[in-house]
């Protein structure tokens, strides 16, 4: 079975998700992060899900999944790029997904993990302000 | 199996074409048709004349049921007809009376063809009044679905119009929101502002809500799902334009905002700068506007 | 008008099933002209009955059908000889699940379509339909 790859970038872990995962693909998913965190010594993970049409609870469940894990490792998860029709599903669905950090896109992402929260990732694309 | 009415239709309109198209305009302009200005008299007589054309084509396939292919110019061109009636303003009567106008000259025209076979008469009257009657059906159908498809899109039109979303610095916007927040136009103002943050890649979003009258359990629960989604989607909102009111009211209700909030549009704006760890300096004592205009 | 429907049946049997309704109902979905939103709320909805079916109900199977008359739009009826729902009313409400997950299935589905009906009972298996029109 194929398994999504996992990039180390730095101090984070960045994972592209551009397939419609069947349930077996995204627990094996979980696993591997999960590991990885370890291994790596990450102190974040960027999940990014801006090829994702569709995010069910199942879906929803594993995202929250990996950032309580992670947050216990002592890393950050940020899922990034989130697509305005997914967006609005979820939150019919019923799903806020209020323990996961949220950016629009990877770098921003990045600067979240750097610890210093949403003002670090607002300062990065600056020049020099 | 009914006398051939088809035929007699064929018939009639190939021998008293001219004759059964005067009197039907006639008949059209008795009706007071022409009298809103909306259609023009010769404007009326062309389209009656491919009316009736297609309609000898279509008996000349052979049947009375108007589903048959040989109807389909004849039922094209009244969908076309009573769609354009309806976005032009036509009254459902206008509409309807076209179809319903000819029925009686088909009568008369028939009865005048075949004065002594009675029994033909009555059968043939009756499978022709059919006919006209599905074909009055098919135009006021389309007409209906036409209306009701205008309804539609004037509906969104008027939500998008008061919805507009505006980019008030580098990555903050606004919304500033008109009117009662229905779940219709929920949908419609979230799609917008999502959409927005996208194109402007926006971190922050400030709601203005000095514009909606009241602020219900209903409504709050619109405004959490918009800013619960933007949120998905990594931008955070902030609530402005609260009035004291509406404030009053909510905490009546119970209703529970759980998201920043500011009485002011200005005050959210100072926030949003202050949380990109921006600030508005003075660089030059203010010039005054003449001054200004000439450096 | 006439009313033309285009029907299509899955088995729903594996977690790759899953995926495949999800596919077909996407197709579906667009080929009837639902806005984006809609189709992914219709294909978000599938997906958790879908799923329900298969850990639930023990697999089954779903009927698609593609409707084009008046009204347009997606029609899916989920069905599976299960052990069914006891207490239907209860199984609605958030939150509610046997299996460990958010149980947010059924009251999910049913927020996301114009049209939510179920028919189920313990030992009798379980039918669902929902709609999602233009």
């Amino acid at each position: 079975m194929d398994r999504i790859p996992i990039l180390k970038l730095g101090n984070a872990l960045l994972v592209t998700i551009q397939v419609d995962m069947h349930d077996r693909l995204a627990t094996a998913l979980e696993e591997d992060l999960t590991a990885r965190i370890v291994s790596a010594g990450a102190r974040g993970v960027l999940i990014d899900i801006s090829a994702l049409e569709v995010v069910d609870s199942f879906i929803g469940r594993m995202l929250d999944n990996i950032a309580a894990v992670s947050r216990i490792l002592d890393a950050d998860t940020v899922v990034v790029g989130m697509r305005p029709a997914v967006a609005i599903t979820l939150v019919e669905l019923g799903l806020s997904l209020t323990g996961v950090k949220t950016a629009l896109n990877v770098e921003r992402g990045m600067s979240m993990i750097s610890g210093l929260g949403r003002l670090a990732a607002l300062d990065a694309d600056d020049d020099g302000e | 199996m009914a006398p051939d009415a088809h035929k007699a239709i064929a018939e009639l309109l190939a021998s008293q074409e001219d004759h059964v198209l005067r009197e039907w305009l006639r008949q059209l302009k008795e009706d007071g048709t022409l009298d809103s200005g909306r259609i023009r008299e010769n404007e009326q007589a062309v389209q009656c004349t491919q009316i009736l054309r297609q309609l000898r084509q279509g008996a000349q396939g052979g049947t009375v049921d108007l589903s048959n292919a040989a109807y389909e110019p004849l039922r094209d061109t009244l969908a076309d007809l009573s769609r354009s009636r309806a976005l032009q303003g036509f009254t459902p009567r206008e509409t309807a009376m076209l179809v319903l106008s000819l029925k009686e000259v088909l009568f008369d025209a028939l009865a005048r063809q075949h004065p002594d076979d009675a029994t033909f008469l009555a059968k043939a009257t009756n499978q022709i009044g059919l006919l006209l009657d599905r074909l009055g059906l098919h135009t006021m159908e389309v007409f209906q679905q036409s209306r009701e498809e205008l309804i539609v899109r004037q509906q969104q039109e008027i939500s998008e119009l008061s919805t507009p979303v505006i980019k008030l610095w580098d990555r903050v916007l606004a919304l500033p929101l008109i009117g009662t927040l229905d779940s219709q136009r929920t949908q419609v103002v979230m799609e917008n502002l999502l959409e927005s943050i996208v194109q402007q890649g926006a971190e922050i979003a400030i709601i203005d809500i000095t514009g909606v009258p009241t602020v219900d359990t209903l409504t709050a629960q619109h405004l959490l799902k918009t800013v619960a989604a933007a949120r998905l989607m990594g931008a955070d909102c902030i609530i402005s334009g609260i009035r004291p009111q509406i404030a009053q009211t909510m905490v009546h209700l119970g209703v529970e905002l759980t998201v920043v909030s500011k009485a002011t549009l200005a005050d959210a704006f100072a926030l949003a700068l202050a949380r990109q760890g921006r600030a508005v300096v003075k660089v030059r004592p203010a010039a005054p506007a003449a001054d200004a205009a000439r450096t | 008008m006439p009313t033309t429907t285009v029907s299509e049946r899955l088995e729903i049997r594996s977690s790759d099933d899953v995926v495949r309704v999800r596919q077909r109902v996407r197709a579906a979905a667009v080929a009837t002209g639902l806005s984006l939103v809609d189709q992914t709320k219709v294909v978000t909805a599938a997906s958790e009955l879908a799923r329900n079916t298969l850990d639930h109900g023990g697999g089954g199977r779903v009927d698609i059908d593609t409707v084009e008359g008046v009204r347009k739009g997606v029609v899916l009826v989920f069905s599976d000889e299960g052990k069914g729902i006891k207490d239907i009313d209860t199984a609605l409400r958030d939150g509610y699940t046997t299996g460990g997950g958010l149980g947010l299935g059924l009251g999910g589905a049913k927020r996301l379509s114009n049209e939510f009906a179920i028919e189920s009972a313990p030992g009798k298996g379980t039918r669902i339909r929902i709609a999602r029109w233009k």
